[in-house]
């Protein structure tokens, strides 16, 4: 276990540094630039309108649609990197085994393209 | 690092966590200096192929531009609108920074010079980069402003689409190397004789495209695009918040100059086992073909016209896909067929 | 071991903190946020079992894509949670026992670790040391060999969540004008274009001329066969 301590502790480190610089570049600004907030100034930017209306609204469901297939998608890249790894010892059994899978993808896929979930308008 | 012999004794840690600091600022710091360097030579590649003369007032030929504008953000007032959410609204930039930084990591320079040799590094690479997207929404959305909001919804769903096809080209490279591991890929190229852009040409050339579209540069700036969104979700960001957005995609675009000369250019390797090529040490030619390849990408910001997001979005799903599921196949299929996928 | 210790107890206690914010905090996007703290302290317990690939895959497929989902249902949706959180009590008892079941269905999971079979066996066999075996390559040669119809059945339920999700969510509109790449470049001069003489102090008789570019051409084909 010492072994994985050693690999991934660099990761931790690296990544607290990261945050720390990140931090001291907000923190730089507050202290160093000079801060006179008034209304106008903190309002949404609107090409010079006033703001009306909250910006957070209903959106259109095909923005969900992309995100559902991207998990699935998404799924199908995971279940590869394992086959990827270890194609040379599971041989030809293996390689058809992933055939028939992305084969059975490949199907939804084709049916999402028939029926244009993929059009964008 | 050498084998742990008294792995309890506290001076052991402190040590040890002493020289990953090390590395990690090794790291950091270079690539941080040499980023204010590519962002000058960005604009003056930007510049020259527009006949223009770019940033050439602040230091000899303009070459400090990038740290005076450093010093510029640090003093700028940082305005927070009043109607955004405060905290989701300050960690949307620092997520955007620390995971365009902490991909890093797993970067190899050179044989054993990685700060973390993780086995499953490429897995590693392609998690941070999928959390690049959270910056950008939570962006979007704390600012409760109408651009922001229409860009973060953008670029989440252009994100996302190419997401895929990177992950695909990822395995199609993996199929040839046989392990996650990222220097395992420079060793596996090392091996076979030849650079994997010479079998694999076409997911360069996807993968080139993906990184692209995956960082938000033109000819895929859609989230950000100025002539309809003015600068999509960075709208509402001033002051340094809005430098780390700026330095977090810069540091992005790099990393993805770096890994096409790892996956593809043979990392570290030089290009003949030569004389006058072994001469030169291995992490300048990395540096030199990660530096080629932001070339390629400042002249494509230079020339080409920004895409349609329908556009954008059938180049992903219905060309990209495809394709790169079909080789991933192809290439699985011509290893097993000749035995000659690494055991 | 000192260090490893000190992880384990911080990843669980920032896991089941940041699980209790989730139901806890009022504004369900900071749930979702919390979300994904809970996610990525999970994967920290994964790396800290030696399970690298698990805890990558966490990352790539729940925080990159499913928790990407969810941000994308709250902040998008606009649903309006004061009203939904009125209903509270009246929900009450169906919560209660759906909860009442998942802890007894856990605690049989647990369970298992005592009452079954050859349960020692299971115990004592050894983890392999991350040099000896990559826990990828062992995962890749386990699922597509011996697991094989497991595989093939994920495949299925894949498919199916795909074609549910279009079915569920597809809406066209109508009226919409699409790109259509090839016919845009099949177009070739003779097609796109036609030269007229003009009779002077005619103008161009008949609308056929003006009327949208397809029934254009047409048009134009016309006249040329004239």
């Amino acid at each position: 276990m010492d072994e994985l301590l050693r690999e991934y502790m660099p990761i931790l480190v690296f990544l607290a540094i990261a945050v720390a610089l990140g931090a001291g570049f907000l923190i730089a600004a507050l202290v160093a630039a000079p801060s006179a907030p008034d209304a106008e100034k903190n309002s949404a930017y609107e090409c010079g309108f006033g703001a009306f209306d909250d910006a957070r609204r209903q959106f259109d469901v095909r923005f969900y649609l992309v995100s559902i297939l991207f998990i699935i998608f998404d799924l199908e890249v995971a279940f590869c990197f394992p086959w990827a790894v270890a194609l040379g010892q599971i041989g030809v059994f293996g390689f058809w085994s992933m055939t028939v899978f992305l084969g059975v993808l490949t199907v939804g896929f084709i049916y999402e393209w028939k029926n244009g979930a993929l059009e964008w308008e | 690092m050498e084998q742990n012999t008294t792995p309890d004794s506290l001076g052991h840690y402190g040590y040890q966590l002493v020289i990953m600091v090390a590395q990690s600022l090794a790291v950091i710091v270079p690539v941080l200096v040499s980023l204010a360097f590519i962002l000058y030579a960005d604009r003056k590649i930007w510049a020259a192929v527009m006949l223009r003369k770019g940033p050439n007032v602040v230091g000899p030929f303009g070459l400090f531009q990038s740290f005076a504008d450093f010093i510029k953000f640090v003093f700028k007032e940082m305005i927070v609108p009043a109607g955004s959410n405060k905290v989701v609204f300050f960690l949307a930039p620092m997520i955007s920074f620390v995971t365009a930084v902490g991909a890093w990591a797993v970067v190899p320079f050179n044989p054993h010079w990685v700060v973390a040799d993780i086995n499953v590094g490429i897995l590693y690479l392609f998690a941070v980069s999928s959390l690049g997207v959270y910056g950008i929404i939570m962006a979007g959305w704390a600012s409760n402003s109408k651009y922001p909001f229409l860009g973060g919804l953008r670029s989440a769903a252009q994100m996302v689409s190419y997401e895929v096809s990177i992950g695909l080209v990822l395995v199609a490279v993996l199929l040839c190397v046989g392990s996650l591991n990222i220097s395992d890929i420079v060793y596996a190229q090392e091996k076979m004789g030849v650079w994997f852009i010479i079998p694999h040409f076409p997911m360069f050339v996807i993968f080139f495209v993906s990184a692209l579209a995956e960082t938000n540069r033109p000819p895929f700036d859609l989230p950000e695009a100025e002539s309809e969104l003015v600068a999509g979700h960075m709208v509402e960001y001033s002051s340094t918040a809005y430098l780390l957005f700026m330095i977090g995609e810069y540091f992005a675009i790099v990393l993805m100059c770096v890994m096409m000369s790892i996956l593809f250019l043979g990392g570290w390797l030089p290009p003949l086992k030569i004389m006058p090529f072994t001469l030169i040490p291995g992490p300048l030619w990395l540096i030199g073909k990660a530096l080629f390849i932001f070339f390629l990408f400042a002249m494509v910001k230079a020339m080409v016209p920004r895409y349609r997001y329908d556009q954008l979005m059938r180049l992903g799903w219905k060309v990209f896909l495809p394709f790169s599921l079909f080789w991933v196949v192809l290439t699985a299929g011509v290893l097993t067929a000749f035995d000659l996928a690494p055991k | 071991m000192l260090i490893q210790a000190i992880a384990f107890y911080g990843f669980a206690g920032i896991a089941i903190a940041a699980a209790f914010m989730v139901i806890a905090s009022r504004n369900p996007v900071h749930s979702v946020l919390f979300l994904i703290l809970t996610f990525f302290s999970a994967a920290g317990l994964f790396v800290l079992l030696g399970a690298e690939f698990v805890a990558m895959i966490l990352i790539v497929v729940y925080v990159g894509a499913v928790a990407v989902l969810f941000l994308f249902v709250v902040m998008m949706l606009d649903i309006n949670f004061t009203e939904l959180r009125q209903g509270f009590l009246q929900y009450l008892p169906i919560g209660a026992t759906i909860g009442l079941i998942l802890l007894v269905e856990l605690l049989l999971v647990l369970g298992v670790w005592v009452t079954a079979p050859d349960v020692d066996a299971i115990v004592a066999a050894p983890t392999p040391a991350l040099s000896v075996a990559h826990n990828t390559k062992a995962l890749g040669l386990l699922i597509y060999t011996k697991y094989v119809y497991l595989f093939q059945a994920s495949g299925m339920v894949l498919l199916v969540a795909m074609i549910g999700a279009i079915v569920l969510t597809l809406r066209k509109r109508e009226g919409v004008r699409r790109q259509d790449i090839s016919r845009q470049v099949a177009r070739t001069p003779e097609t796109g274009m036609a030269v007229v003489q003009v009779a002077s102090g005619q103008g161009l008789v008949g609308a056929e001329y003006y009327v949208g570019p397809s029934a254009r051409d047409n048009a134009i084909h016309q006249k040329a066969g004239e």
